[in-house]
């Protein structure tokens, strides 16, 4: 079982529904996110391209973060979901300098806080706040195991790339081109 | 043939004028079983059902509580058609609007001069006293129909039945003149229907779009971007004409970096191709068009070529995106936008967009423009509405007569006094509309603005409007009230509930409550039968076959088509409502009203040296001015910047993020810096921000001098002749890297 | 021309616009660290190869202050955590992949250590010592029995903690500055320098301070080289690596880093050592006390430095 999320460049606008619906499902604070719209503007007028991306953690496979937890709090759940438990945290902040995709960020109550791929939400069947409310619904989520899940399907038909894979961090997060 | 025009588009909008010919039987009974109900609200504390107010698409959803009651989060309602359950980030950021701390608490009454924004904290006894005993001194002295409702929301509908019922018609919407007008009357003089909201284009099964100027995607018309990505997904073409790269210019397949202000040239040049090539559906030009050759002998000289010389775009691009529109006939749309009120010659700029769609067979087609359904509720019985002496269209007999709405910034213009005109407006209630960053040239409001013997506004924010109000209510927001039962068109009719999920805040109170206390003490308590909406709606509902407790626990209920004809049906006759019966590409309307028939390419002003075009669009995550203060907005985006391209930034010698201030071609200096962004995306020639920033009002703390308000820089209006909208986009601005002296503090 | 935004109006605290997780608490304790481990090294070392009494205050005197450092960079660690009340949390596992986890564990061991050591010494320095309790008479006579064993532990934790603080920071990949493999050598021969500095301050003896200042300069030396070499690998290295390196060399951090660093933390004292051992009359604090201070800046910088290092945006 092995949980991944693609994300449609072709489709996605930036319009940030993904940012504001992650925001008020899972309480985070005013002034804090856990997603965000990166736009990429190439050429020169007229000839131009533009990439726009919705980023968040990446759940990588071999996530530096939790590797350089000293208390186990940062630990890999079963499907891939990296998650933060807020009791054995300590706030040293190791994980957040460990990311190269700056996915992290200290919550205000003291402990570590990122995307959780909404594992809350999974557990019940349903899909992350982001996915099921994306307008242009050009996000997917699934389980890479399973080849009838939707960001199997995607993966198999598209053009795909990730993050800075020679970071080395074996993200799984998709982006489609 | 106007009244005619007029018949079926109150029909299609549903406002029941169809329903209560329909039920004149029912009438008697229902009139001596007065039972109105007492509909038990059943607040269900998990997820109530709503539809937003944050724009006009008015999705319908639901409202997620947590368990110490506040609020959680906003999701859409899946059965809903117009956000298929997945709402826009404004819509998905409608909890800030309940928990900003600036909105406005309870009714004030004005202690200083006007904008001063001075005001004493009143009961709504008092205010709502106030309003009525000055609206009958007007009345006395000036006749009811001085009194002018400008409104933009759901809550305008009450207090328009209540102007109404006072004696005055004069009521308009600033999204007429300032933003669709243009489109509807071409339409309309076109089709002999309007595009209507949301807009009838069937994006998700076209084979190309076209978009002139639209940039769907940053505006976030929540059907059109779920419906363009599904267009997309199946592979059709988009086709962009824009002269700023914005987001759906890098998803098309053509995007045509256009000269700014001439598109009609090249909108008539594409006819020029189609009709030279016969790349038309020629079927349906035969049967259901009128003026063919006409239109054919009238862009002879209206060559690619030609174009070319106007508009930049190479005429191997003209022919080619042409040859793309017909071989998607007749599933494609030649969109026609929604604000388009640019240049003054819109409406004709919109005809020539409705030409192409007509000898392109789109209209009534699959994968052009459906045929939208709607629901005629019915109105409970009240006395007939008095008949006023006059309207605003008699401070301006010789004009506009081809406007199908009331022209907003016409009442404007007629409550400035003037020898003339022998009667001016003496009173505006605003209701949710922010007008001073909505009517261009921000000095002309302000000065019909002090005129006025009553300046009443409504809103939910202390906007910049409320600041020139003598009294001003506050509202609750739409999370926490009933309205009226949305039946916006669609391809099925369907109707959604908006019910509170919360008790008003602090002293605010529904729009429908306010219009009814000052109804009941101007003696018209007879027009708003119901003391409670929520009775008023269960009346209709049960009328309809459902019941309020049934539309709370669903939200949406939707229908089926009375007849198969969400698209014209292959063989079938249509008459349009034109004056031919036909689809006029030749108006014989606009010929009677002495505007050209067919339209006709002018040249408009371009900006001197050292100035530039000043372009303004959407941000996707804000809707105009009204959400720049939501604290889960502004956290997406809290100010504007302005687009500069990095030519022009090098020869200013401008950095990223540098603050400038603006000043136009009339003088006008911006009240706040700008920062600037500089990036390949916009011409040399334009720049570009984001509407609805710039905020002046101290009291919307989290935006205040965040940005600058291209309202403010749009001094110069270009007016279409037509139907009296304020074309916008003829204002440039040149660049202060200094801070001038003369900005106001 | 590649324009690359963030325009959903991401500003997370100590992320945006550059992380900034990590402030003076750190560095701070870093030096601290390698200070003790220096002192505690050459203590153990002059120990086990029977030099007691040619070194005598590296051994007695200059580790009365370890147990005190120590604390104190504890309490910046402490006052550096987030979520303070949940500290504890680092003493329920260990996390042999986590340099943090090794070195909350070191630090475990060296602090008691230290205290020991301090304890067994200190009447050397202050005669007239006296115990409060009897039981710790007790402890000092078991103790000064297992002597050996106790610097044998000293020797290799020093090296431990003094090398762990630099393999803390290049375990971090995402900071593409930290990312080397040299740092780990470097900031425990940073560590090594500052306590033979400080043992050069506390030296009674002309043969222990001449002693240190051949060992310090020897040690600057090592300094220098692994710092050249950092730079080397650097710009041999990635893009990301190559921009980190441009942070030194053209970048924000150029003055700072060499003058201070370099130059007025290793170079000039290293000469004023040399100057001073070939019997030029030089006040030797002066070397001593450039090279400490030079250590504590050269670990602000590294932190800082590296906070601004990244692979996006």
């Amino acid at each position: 079982m092995r949980y991944a999320m693609a994300v449609d460049t072709r489709k996605c606008v930036g319009c940030s529904d993904c940012v504001v619906a992650c925001q008020t499902e899972n309480n985070v604070p005013i002034g804090y996110c856990r997603d965000w719209v990166v736009e990429v503007v190439d050429g020169t007028y007229p000839q131009l391209e533009l990439e726009i991306r919705s980023e968040r953690c990446n759940h990588c496979d071999n996530s530096p973060c939790v590797r350089c937890c000293p208390t186990g709090a940062s630990h890999i759940e079963e499907g891939g979901f990296v998650i933060v438990t807020h009791e054995k945290c300590i706030g040293c902040g190791a994980c957040i300098a460990s990311c190269p995709y700056d996915a992290r960020y200290p919550h205000p109550d003291g402990y570590v806080d990122k995307c959780t791929f909404c594992l809350h939400r999974v557990k019940k069947g349903q899909l992350p706040a982001c996915v099921a409310t994306c307008p242009t619904k050009c996000m997917y989520f699934g389980d890479l195991d399973d080849p009838s899940s939707p960001v199997s399907k995607v993966l198999k038909t598209r053009k795909f790339k990730t993050l800075i894979p020679e970071a080395g961090t074996k993200p799984e997060l998709y982006f489609l081109i | 043939m106007g009244s005619r025009r007029q018949f079926l588009k109150t029909s299609a909008l549903g406002l029941g004028g169809l329903s209560i010919g329909l039920s004149a039987f029912k009438y008697v009974s229902d009139f001596s079983s007065l039972e109105k109900g007492k509909a038990e609200l059943k607040i269900n504390l998990s997820r109530t059902p709503t539809y937003c107010e944050i724009c006009f698409w008015k999705c319908a959803g639901w409202v997620y509580k947590r368990e110490d009651g506040s609020i959680w989060k906003i999701t859409g309602n899946d059965e809903d058609q117009h956000s298929n359950g997945r709402f826009c980030p404004r819509g998905t950021g409608g909890v800030g609007t309940y928990n900003d701390s600036d909105r406005l608490k309870t009714p004030l009454i004005r202690t200083g001069e006007r904008g001063e924004h001075k005001f004493r904290e009143a009961s709504w006894e008092e205010a709502l006293d106030l309003i009525a005993e000055k609206m009958k001194s007007i009345a006395s002295v000036h006749g009811p129909e001085s009194v002018a409702l400008l409104n933009h929301g759901s809550g305008g509908k009450y207090f328009g039945d209540l102007l109404k019922a006072y004696g005055s018609t004069n009521i308009a919407a600033p999204s007429y003149a300032q933003c669709r007008g243009p489109r509807e009357v071409a339409f309309i003089n076109t089709f002999g229907e309007a595009v209507e909201s949301p807009e009838r284009t069937d994006i998700r099964d076209t084979r190309c779009l076209v978009l002139i100027g639209s940039h769907i995607g940053e505006n976030m018309h929540n059907g059109q971007v779920q419906e363009m990505s599904d267009a997309i997904d199946k592979g059709a073409t988009i086709i962009t004409v824009d002269p700023r790269f914005s987001v759906v210019a890098s998803k098309s397949k053509f995007w045509l970096p256009i000269k700014p202000a001439t598109d009609l040239a090249l909108l008539l040049s594409w006819i020029n191709v189609l009709v030279t090539e016969n790349w038309i559906d020629k079927d349906y030009v035969e049967k259901n068009t009128y003026g063919y050759d006409l239109l054919k002998d009238h862009v002879k000289s209206m060559t690619p070529e030609w174009a070319y010389g106007i508009t930049g775009i190479h005429p191997d691009i003209i022919r080619k995106t042409a040859k793309e529109m017909y071989n998607a006939s007749p599933a494609v749309i030649v969109h026609p936008g929604r604000h388009v009120t640019w240049y003054g010659d819109d409406t004709q700029r919109l005809r020539t967009v409705a030409i192409l769609n007509a000898i392109l067979g789109s209209w009534g087609r699959r994968g052009g423009f459906y045929n939208p359904a709607t629901f005629a509720v019915p109105t409970y019985p009240h006395p007939p509405f008095p008949t006023p002496k006059t309207t605003w269209r008699d401070a301006f007999p010789d004009q506009f007569h081809l406007a199908d709405e009331s022209v907003s910034s016409k009442i404007c213009d007629a409550t400035i006094p003037s020898e003339v005109r022998n009667f001016s407006f003496k009173a505006w209630i605003v209701y949710g509309t922010n007008l001073i960053m909505t009517f261009p040239d921000q000095s002309k409001t302000i000065e019909a603005i002090k005129h006025l013997d009553l300046m009443v506004v409504i809103d939910t924010m202390p906007m910049e409007i409320t600041s020139w109000a003598d009294v001003v209510l506050p509202e609750c927001t739409y999370l926490e009230r009933y309205d009226s039962i949305r039946t916006g068109p669609h391809r099925k009719p369907a109707i959604a509930l908006r019910m509170p999920a919360f008790e008003p805040k602090n002293n605010t109170k529904p729009a429908y409550w306010m219009a009814r206390e000052i109804g009941v003490r101007l003696g018209l308590a007879q027009f708003f039968p119901f003391e409670k909406l929520e009775d008023y709606l269960d009346w209709q509902l049960k009328k309809l076959g459902s019941s309020l407790e049934e539309m709370q626990r669903i939200g949406v209920k939707t229908f089926e088509r009375e007849a198969d004809d969400l698209y014209f049906q292959p063989g079938e006759h249509h008459e349009f409502s034109t004056p031919t019966g036909k689809i006029e590409l030749y108006s014989t309307a606009f010929l009677d009203e002495g505007f050209d028939p067919l339209p006709v390419y002018t040249a408009h002003p371009e900006p001197p040296s050292g100035f530039y075009r000043l372009n303004y669009g959407r941000a996707p995550m804000h809707t105009f001015s009204r959400t720049s203060n939501n604290p889960n907005l502004n956290d997406l985006m809290d100010e504007n910047t302005l687009w500069v391209n990095p030519k022009v930034a090098k020869e200013w010698g401008l950095k990223k993020a540098q603050e400038i201030w603006l000043k136009n071609q009339d003088g006008k200096i911006s009240n706040f810096p700008i920062k600037v962004r500089i990036t390949e995306r916009i011409r040399w020639d334009s720049v570009y921000m984001v509407h609805g920033f710039g905020h002046a009002t101290k009291q919307l703390s989290r935006t205040y001098g965040k940005g600058i308000s291209d309202t403010e820089m749009i001094t110069n209006v270009m007016l279409d002749p037509i139907m009296g909208g304020t074309g916008m986009r003829g204002n440039f601005v040149t660049f202060l890297t200094e801070k001038p002296e003369e900005v106001a503090s | 021309m590649r324009e690359e935004l963030i325009t959903s109006g991401r500003m997370n605290v100590a992320i945006d616009p550059q992380l900034h997780i990590w402030a003076w608490e750190i560095p701070f304790y870093l030096f601290l660290g390698g200070l003790a481990a220096g002192i505690l090294f050459f203590a153990a070392l002059y120990t086990l190869i029977g030099k007691e009494k040619e070194f005598p205050s590296a051994i007695e005197k200059t580790p009365l202050i370890v147990p005190f450092l120590l604390i104190i960079g504890l309490g910046a660690l402490f006052l550096d955590l987030n979520h303070k009340l949940y500290f504890w949390r680092l003493y329920t596992s260990i996390n042999l992949q986590s340099p943090m986890s090794w070195g909350a564990w070191v630090l475990m061991v060296v602090t008691p250590v230290s205290i020991i050591w301090a304890a067994l010494h200190v009447k050397k320095t202050f005669v007239n010592w006296k115990w409060p309790f009897a039981w710790l008479d007790v402890l000092e006579v078991f103790f000064s029995r297992y002597k050996r064993i106790l610097a044998w532990i000293m020797i290799i934790y020093s090296l431990i903690l003094g090398i762990y603080t630099g393999i803390l920071f290049s375990a971090f990949n995402a900071r593409p500055l930290w990312n080397t493999s040299i740092l780990g050598p470097l900031f425990l021969t940073s560590g090594l320098s500052t306590g033979a500095a400080i043992n050069i301050l506390m030296a009674r003896t002309q043969h222990e301070r001449h002693s240190f200042s051949r060992i310090d300069l020897m040690l600057i030396g090592i300094e220098l080289f692994l710092i050249v070499h950092i730079f080397m690998g650097f710009l041999a290295s990635t893009q990301v690596q190559i921009d980190a390196a441009k942070l030194f060399l053209g970048g924000p951090y150029t003055a700072p880093f060499w003058i201070l660093v370099v130059f007025f933390g290793m170079v000039l004292p290293g000469i004023l050592e040399f100057l001073e051992l070939k019997n030029f009359k030089i006040p030797i604090f002066i070397p001593a006390v450039l090279v400490i201070v030079g250590g504590l800046l050269f670990r602000f910088i590294w932190t800082f430095a590296g906070q601004s290092s990244r692979w996006l945006y």
